[in-house]
């Protein structure tokens, strides 16, 4: 508040002033004018009345004329007095009104705000820089998870949004280019419960000039950049600990790997959904000669990647000007008559698959319908940048839809509320075909056709503190297969799986039941939201886990202890 | 020469010239003390506060302070005389005079510090 509270004073400087000498010079005549008691003698007004009758008489209350009535040459005076403390009430009023409504004294009080709310968080929280498509999209995700976040955007259009977005936690939003390190230390870049920074505007120098101020000002933090441009994703690598989400890039490892391993894609895009999707049904992209149809970075990375699986690739370049940009929704659509020639009949025909992936909607959209004339076995990925063109592309039967925001959201969920995702996506795209069958049927008949919960038990004391003291006693060991059990009845499992085990010297996917743990392990489960919280159960609780281990309940209080103490009486409900 | 440092040390030199004159006399005999003084003292006094307000520096913040204080005493002065004339009835006695002048004798100190403040900061400055 201490800034804008000195531009107040600054501003209201004058008025004051101004009042203070209208009302002396009021007083100041009143007292010295002569008046008349009721009987007429002459007496002088002293300075409380008159301070009294000036004061009701500039703020227009008006009590009449006190203690008596006044001489003419008294009413003179007084008629002067009152235009003049009329006035200079009435300019003072206004001069605070304007104050009021000035622009700059609203942004200052704006970023007060913001910055008193940022200071006041008490849970860790994650910087996210730009609110465009992907920002909203994450913050959505973050929001259901129960994160907090900062967000800082340029544009005061989508700040008004995220206000109108109704999270659940209080989200301190501020107006403000993040490439000035100023503005990232205002919104928490310093603070201590600042736990990731997020780069994810639509501007790769942005992005980089963030990645650099969050480098320098807080080497600690973990940085997530997004970078459309494969030079800036190489300079945003030289900082150590940044993870760099290059969107294009990945859709084309995801399509390579899709063509090589349908049943790995299949898995991958099952973990990395959006909770609440069901599993889609399982497609197999031909392996042959592609058709890649898009503009700058985009077509560029695609065809590297499926070049790299030894896949023929064909680029077509959209006419115009090929920068990408997602911040313009209403780009000059391209003249049509151009597509037919754009697509020729020849190369189509000897192709397998097309990818359609302009920064226009509209213009996948007909590249599509175009190429489908002239080659109905075509394969078609379809790229959709808008979130409000979301039904034209569902209605629009394409094979594989794929969002670069979406990518940038799942990456970043990945890496910041399950750590250990990433690695395990990382065996997924190594292992065959069989093993991603065989894993999604697990999944599917384990826990739900959903998209389920991932989550990451940490075996440590502080992590799972009932496992802590268990692990302690030498004489028991802890197996995976106590975690799966259900701890209100141990002969039935929890509905989840858990797909890795990560030791300090290797990880260990799919583990079976028999595997014993330790208390250095971290694992990762994927299940229903109530498996999760009944699990939590057995990790807190060592009574539930000696439950869970003995199939009896244990007595814990000394008494107890010492009557009923016989390890050897097993009694299982 | 800037006008507002001219006007700045004008008020704050003429408050304290005021309120001087005011608290100067035998402080129990009430024709040494005029209400009049006291009336220019408050109203210059005044003044000078609002000149200060909106000085985000250090001393700008204790030549606030200092101004404050001087309008507290005076303001308080101001009410006890006049508690005494029109709600006791008992006129300007030496005993209301020797409240009056003790409480303006402590707003003259803190317009000493205010001037001093001032004459301090014009020869840090050097300009």
């Amino acid at each position: 508040m201490q800034s804008s509270l000195f531009l107040v004073l600054r501003r209201i400087r004058a008025p004051l002033i101004l009042l203070i000498v209208i009302y002396a010079v009021s007083i100041t005549g009143l007292v010295f004018i002569p008046g008349a008691d009721g009987e007429g003698n002459p007496i002088r007004m002293d300075f409380l009345h008159a301070f009294y009758f000036i004061s009701y008489t500039a703020t227009t209350i008006g009590f009449g004329e006190i203690p008596y009535a006044f001489t003419p040459a008294q009413r003179l005076w007084v008629t002067f007095c009152i235009y003049l403390t009329v006035i200079g009430w009435s300019y003072a009023f206004v001069k605070v009104l304007a104050l009021v409504q000035d622009r700059w004294f609203l942004h200052a009080i704006e970023v007060q705000r913001f910055k008193n709310q940022v200071k006041r968080l008490t849970e860790p929280f994650y910087l996210i820089c730009g609110y465009g498509e992907t920002g909203s999209m994450l913050c959505r995700a973050f929001d259901s998870l129960g994160r907090r976040f900062v967000v800082l955007d340029r544009d005061e259009y989508r700040i008004a949004e995220l206000d109108l977005a109704d999270y659940r936690a209080d989200t301190p939003a501020l107006v403000a280019d993040a490439k000035s390190p100023e503005s990232l230390v205002l919104a928490g870049l310093k603070h201590p419960r600042c736990t990731a920074v997020l780069a994810l505007t639509n501007d790769d120098r942005t992005n980089l000039a963030i990645a650099t101020a969050g480098r320098l000002l807080r080497p600690d933090l973990p940085l997530i950049c997004r970078a459309e441009n494969p030079q800036i994703a190489a300079d945003m690598r030289l900082f150590d600990a940044a993870n760099v989400i290059e969107p294009f890039d990945k859709i084309g490892e995801y399509l390579a790997l899709a063509i090589r391993s349908p049943g790995s894609y299949q898995l991958l895009q099952w973990l990395t959904g959006i909770p609440g999707t069901t599993l889609g049904e399982q497609t197999e992209p031909p392996s042959g000669r592609w058709v890649v149809c898009g503009d700058g970075y985009f077509a560029g990375s695609i065809a590297r990647k499926l070049r790299e699986r030894g896949l023929e690739v064909g680029i077509i370049e959209k006419p115009g000007p090929g920068r990408p940009n997602e911040s313009l929704p209403l780009a000059p659509s391209p003249p049509t008559a151009g597509l037919s020639g754009l697509l020729q009949p020849s190369e189509l025909e000897r192709s397998v698959g097309l990818v359609a992936g302009t920064d226009d909607d509209s213009f996948n959209l007909s590249i599509v319908a175009t190429a489908r004339k002239l080659n109905p076995a075509l394969f078609f990925v379809l790229r959709q940048n808008l979130r409000a063109n979301q039904m034209l592309f569902e209605a629009h039967e394409s094979d594989i839809s794929v969002v670069s925001q979406e990518i940038v959201v799942h990456e970043c969920l990945a890496h910041l509320t399950t750590p250990l995702l990433s690695r395990f996506l990382q065996i997924i795209k190594s292992r065959d075909d069989a093993w991603a069958d065989a894993t999604v049927h697990k999944l599917r008949s384990k826990v739900t056709r959903q998209v389920p919960l991932l989550w990451t038990v940490d075996l440590s004391p502080s992590g799972a503190p009932a496992c802590g003291d268990f692990c302690r006693r030498a004489d028991e060991e802890l197996r995976l297969d106590h975690l799966l059990r259900d701890p209100g009845n141990r002969e039935s499992y929890l509905p989840c799986v858990a797909l890795l085990v990560a030791r300090r010297d290797r990880d260990i996917e799919m583990p079976g039941p028999e595997l014993r743990l330790g208390s250095t392990d971290r694992l990762l489960f994927a299940g229903t939201p109530d498996a999760k919280a009944r699990q939590s159960l057995t990790l807190a609780n060592v009574n539930v886990l000696d439950y869970v281990y003995l199939g009896r309940d244990v007595p814990r209080g000394w008494i107890w202890g010492k009557l009923f103490s016989s390890p050897k009486a097993h009694r299982s409900r | 020469m800037n006008l507002e440092k001219v006007i700045f040390g004008f008020f704050i030199v003429l408050a304290a010239t005021l309120n001087f004159g005011f608290f100067i006399g035998d402080i129990d005999e009430p024709t040494h003390h005029d209400v009049y003084m006291l009336f220019a003292t408050i109203v210059v006094n005044l003044v000078a506060t609002v000149l200060k307000l909106g000085d985000r520096t250090q001393i700008g913040a204790i030549h606030l302070s200092t101004s404050l204080v001087a309008d507290l005493q005076l303001a308080m002065a101001a009410v006890v005389w006049g508690l005494a004339v029109h709600v006791q009835q008992t006129g300007f006695t030496p005993a209301t005079a020797i409240s009056v002048v003790s409480l303006s004798g402590g707003a003259l100190l803190a317009n000493i510090v205010s001037v001093v403040l001032l004459i301090a900061e014009t020869v840090v400055l050097r300009r």
